[in-house]
């Protein structure tokens, strides 16, 4: 029960949060937030103290007639998730405290409906709810991107709708098609429950599998996105408010990183023998093009955006990378770390654009400067963030980084010198970012920026006390981590064979 | 038999009320009648003795042993939605000078509409649909002074009584070859593979089926429903593409998807995929690009027709009678939404423009999220009725091996999308002008009822697929 109370505590807060009138509505949505996190805690101390807890498992008839379940479980790659999530949301609403919406009941019911389905995604076990609240997160972020974004976007986010409306369609059709070679049961339903999906391969000829391959890559390449299924980000990300953009980036591109990991990996072991190489070309890709956009970029947060391609794309790598009896799971656990870390490092990285936004005007590289100056607070964990970013050791970026790297060295190591790309360029980008913003001679935009608010202060500060924790003791993450990744390494190692 | 009979006797006290001026009875008249008609629909789930509901010498059957199920639930889904239509129309019908005779066109209508649920003879098959269509011709020139109205009734009435002679050109040839109207009979002779059948059989069949392909507005004899749908009165288009689109599809499946034709499905499964496909892109493309919303509903519709005949297409597969009756539910209830929606804008911005959505958001929230509600389900967005049916549909297009029909009504479905996006950007985004929207409570429960039905239907879809288990179990 206890994971399905996870799912529904936000959806019991937001719909409270929609009936919340006047000034306190912030303040009572960031007190929900919390108690969700503290639950998510709880349900992290549950795991620890018996991964085999009935009570993460919920599995309950819902639609008998085409053999759908409402199964959600709980193991150690979904818990990093739900706390990444659970951790977020309370920064991202605390971090939005400063802007006066119009409509703010609505606009934090929003964040609570979409906290809802993100942890759905990561719970889920069945294939037909998994698809459910994988379209249930995108309509709250359409909304609050449509009705509180910037210029120009109506068509901006009509466009990221429409994109990722194409990906999870294709992911429904490559969902239905494993679903109709599932055994049936006697009364002729087929089965969504991920472990039958998971035998479904067994009756599959190649090119059905590769067809699923395809339409269930193509999902998450666009959620995360993946060149050349990136089109959509940059903008989506420049115009969306700011806790939008950290909604997007921070959390929901994992959904498609987690469902390489969980819902691809595993199903179609021939197609990935087959259509693997080219993914992990195309993450590889990824990662060099976005940095190298990023270094060109003279607005900060379109630097950000990019520089989350280049992140989401070594995931991917590292992910698409791992191949049955020829590679060590590094990769993977690299990349559940970096999803966790990454989450965390660009939502302070977005909220320190929206602080310089907010108190000079603008976001061009070229007219700031000299913050450190006039606020040296704000420099030093802009500093610690940036560090976390480009993964210098003893951060959080670096363990993760340093797996990721590992695993695809082990599968090609031409592969890992273009990836290997990413710590240089993304040290480029980021120092010259620092540099521009923080350096030289604090101008007419610079000097007035003042001292940070308390709010501001607090979300910064437990950013970069992530930062440094998850980098200096990331055990109980990799913990978590390795329990779970063993049974996905079984459910694996017989199709090599 | 029950419903009919009731229907007909409405319709005809209907038409006494005029005479007898008890003209103020005639709303709580109707609406207890449609409800009767209703609950003895359903109760045929309870009834069952031998004869499992045959009438008139067998021309009429309720159920059979094969199909207890789906005339009964696809009869209550058309009265359902007659019943929120008649709600919806409340002031259409009393701005007319002659509201008992269009009331009882309406149910005389319904009736032909629930002999195409039942009917198992060709001649029932033919005067179901000239029952159905006979009062719509005559609904779609209601507006006598209108000229778009009688535009609309005219090339209504010269378009459906063309299919009608496809329809029973193709139900001659039929008997030619078969030498009944029997379905029982036709039917025992097209299993019969050992007797090859004439040419002349497989002539019929393709007559028929364009006949039913016209009634049911889908491609390539789509051409006279957006003009028909646009000039009709709001109402009657409404009704046209709920009500009579589910009947012409269930007649549809009726005929292809049983024993009768479905032994040909080899011969005519891959003509009506095709069909499908064409429908799907030519009714949401041309969707796209229209700025009078009532057009691009009519479109919509279209498309809709497309997504059901690709259903039919998809005969190998056991979902398809439930993909149909569960997508025509959830299209029926999420298009009076829509339509009612669009009655309270036209009424207080004389248009039907996008732009006459602008900032409805603001203007009147209950229109905007009821709206948008149907919208989602229209366009088979989870969790409302529409995505359930969606999914039924490609389902039953995967597992009978039409993978690239589905492929297709994916990609018409991102099209439906992007149209039925444009109005809910409209609502929410664009600013609103002075023009005051009001909603009478009448639609303001059905507004509500409608999203609500939606809604849940999404969730639990097993509410309505169980009651064909139940029966089924009988």
């Amino acid at each position: 029960m206890i994971t399905a109370s996870l799912i529904g505590l936000p959806l019991v807060f937001g719909l409270l949060l929609l009936f919340t009138r006047g000034e306190g509505v912030k303040r009572v949505a960031l007190a929900a937030s919390v108690i969700t996190f503290l639950f998510a805690l709880f349900a992290f101390w549950t795991l620890q103290q018996n991964p085999a807890d009935p009570n993460l498992e919920n599995d309950s008839v819902w639609i008998a007639s085409i053999g759908v379940n409402f199964h959600v479980a709980m193991g150690g790659i979904s818990m990093v998730l739900v706390l990444l999530t659970c951790l977020l949301t309370p920064l991202i609403i605390l971090s939005s405290f400063r802007n006066q919406y119009e409509n703010p009941s609505t606009f934090y019911a929003l964040i609570s409906f979409m906290q809802m389905a993100l942890i759905g995604v990561f719970v889920a076990r069945d294939g037909f709810l998994f698809y459910i609240f994988w379209e249930l997160a995108l309509i709250p972020i359409y909304f609050i991107c449509l009705l509180w974004g910037g210029e120009n976007r109506g068509a901006i986010t009509f466009k990221f709708f429409i994109y990722t409306l194409f990906g999870s369609l294709f992911m429904l059709a490559a969902l239905i098609m494993l679903y109709i070679h599932t055994p049936a049961s006697d009364a002729g339903a087929h089965s969504f429950d991920l472990i039958s999906l998971y035998s479904a391969h067994e009756s599959m000829t190649a090119a059905q599998q590769g067809w699923v391959f395809w339409g269930l890559f193509l999902a998450f390449a666009i959620k995360m996105p993946v060149f050349p299924f990136h089109t959509w980000q940059p903008d989506t990300y420049v115009t969306a408010p700011t806790t939008g953009t950290m909604l997007l980036s921070g959390i929901m591109l994992k959904m498609g990183t987690y469902g390489l990991i969980v819902w691809l990996l595993p199903l179609v072991p021939e197609a990935l023998e087959t259509w693997g190489p080219l993914a992990v070309v195309l993450s590889v890709i990824s990662v060099v093009y976005a940095s190298a956009m990023a270094i060109v970029q003279q607005d900060f947060k379109r630097l950000i955006a990019y520089s989350s391609i280049a992140h989401v794309g070594l995931i991917a790598a590292g992910i698409m990378a791992y191949t049955p009896g020829k590679t060590g799971t590094e990769g993977i656990a690299g990349a559940v770390m970096q999803m966790f870390s990454h989450g965390i490092n660009v939502v302070g990285l977005f909220f320190i654009a929206e602080i310089v936004l907010q108190r000079t005007g603008t976001r061009e590289l070229g007219k700031l400067g000299g913050i450190r100056n006039v606020n040296p607070l704000f420099a030093v964990l802009f500093l610690i963030i940036l560090l976390g970013s480009v993964a210098l050791p003893l951060t959080n970026g670096f363990v993760g980084e340093f797996l990721l790297m590992n695993g695809i060295y082990q599968y090609s190591a031409t592969a890992a010198v273009f990836a290997g790309l990413t710590i240089i360029l993304g040290a480029v980008y980021m120092l010259r970012s620092y540099q521009s913003i923080m350096l030289g001679e604090s101008n007419s935009v610079t000097a007035n920026f003042g001292a940070l608010s308390g709010n501001e202060k607090a979300v910064l500060l437990i950013v970069c006390a992530a930062v440094i924790v998850f980098g200096v003791y990331p055990k109980p993450l990799l913990d978590l981590i390795q329990t779970d990744l063993r049974s996905l390494t079984l459910l694996m190692a017989p199709a090599s064979n | 038999m029950k419903p009919i009979l009731i229907l007909t006797g409405l319709g005809i006290l209907t038409l006494l009320a005029e005479l007898f001026r008890f003209r103020k009875a005639l709303f709580p008249l109707v609406i207890i009648g449609l409800l009767g008609a209703l609950a003895a629909t359903i109760s045929y789930a309870w009834y069952d003795d031998g004869a499992m509901g045959a009438f008139i010498n067998g021309m009429l059957r309720f159920g059979s042993k094969e199909a207890v199920s789906f005339p009964m639930i696809t009869s209550a889904i058309i009265i359902t939605t007659a019943l929120l239509w008649y709600l919806m129309q409340k002031d259409f019908l009393s701005d007319e000078s002659n509201v008992t005779d269009h009331t009882a066109l309406v149910m005389f209508m319904l009736a032909g509409a629930i002999i195409l649920t039942c009917f198992s003879n060709l001649t029932m098959l033919f005067l179901g649909v000239e029952i159905l269509s006979i009062p719509l011709y005559v609904m779609a020139g209601s507006r006598k002074n209108d000229l778009h109205s009688n535009e609309s009734a005219f090339k209504y009435f010269l378009t459906g009584s063309f299919a009608s002679g496809f329809l029973l050109f193709g139900i001659a040839l039929i008997y030619g070859a078969v030498g009944s109207f029997d379905m029982n009979v036709i039917g025992e002779v097209m299993m019969d593979s050992a007797k090859a059948q004439p040419a002349f059989l497989y002539a019929g069949v393709v007559l028929l089926l364009v006949g039913m392909l016209f009634k049911v507005s889908a491609a390539p004899f789509h051409f006279w429903a957006p003009d028909v749908y646009q000039g009709a009165p709001t109402a009657v288009t409404a009704l046209m593409s709920t009500v009579v689109k589910t009947a012409a599809i269930v007649a549809i499946a009726n005929l292809f998807l049983s024993k009768v034709l479905g032994p040909l499905a080899s011969f005519w499964a891959p003509v009506l995929a095709v069909c499908a496909a064409l429908t799907l892109l030519i009714g949401n493309i041309s969707a796209v690009v229209q700025t009078s919303v009532k057009r691009m509903l009519a479109f919509s519709s279209i498309s809709h027709a497309g997504f059901l005949v690709m259903a039919v297409a998809a005969v190998g597969s056991s979902m398809a009678p439930r993909a149909i009756y569960f997508y025509t539910a959830a299209y029926s209830f999420a298009s009076i939404t829509a339509f009612t929606v669009l009655l309270n804008i036209i009424k207080a911005h004389r248009n039907d423009n996008v732009d006459s959505f602008n900032g409805l958001a603001k203007k009147n929230p209950l229109l905007a999220v009821t709206m948008t509600i149907g919208l989602l389900s229209l366009a088979g967005i989870p969790p409302t009725a529409g995505f359930f049916g969606k999914y039924y549909i490609f389902a039953a297009a995967f597992s009978s091996g039409y993978g690239w029909l589905a492929v297709v009504g994916i990609l018409a479905s991102l099209i439906g999308v992007y149209y039925y996006f444009r109005l809910i950007i409209a609502m929410y985004f664009r600013p609103a002008d002075e023009t005051a929207v009001t909603v009478s409570s009448t639609h303001q429960v059905l507004l509500f009822v409608t999203a609500v039905f939606t809604i849940v239907l999404g969730l639990l879809p097993d509410l309505l697929l169980n009651i064909s288990a139940m029966a089924d179990g009988k």
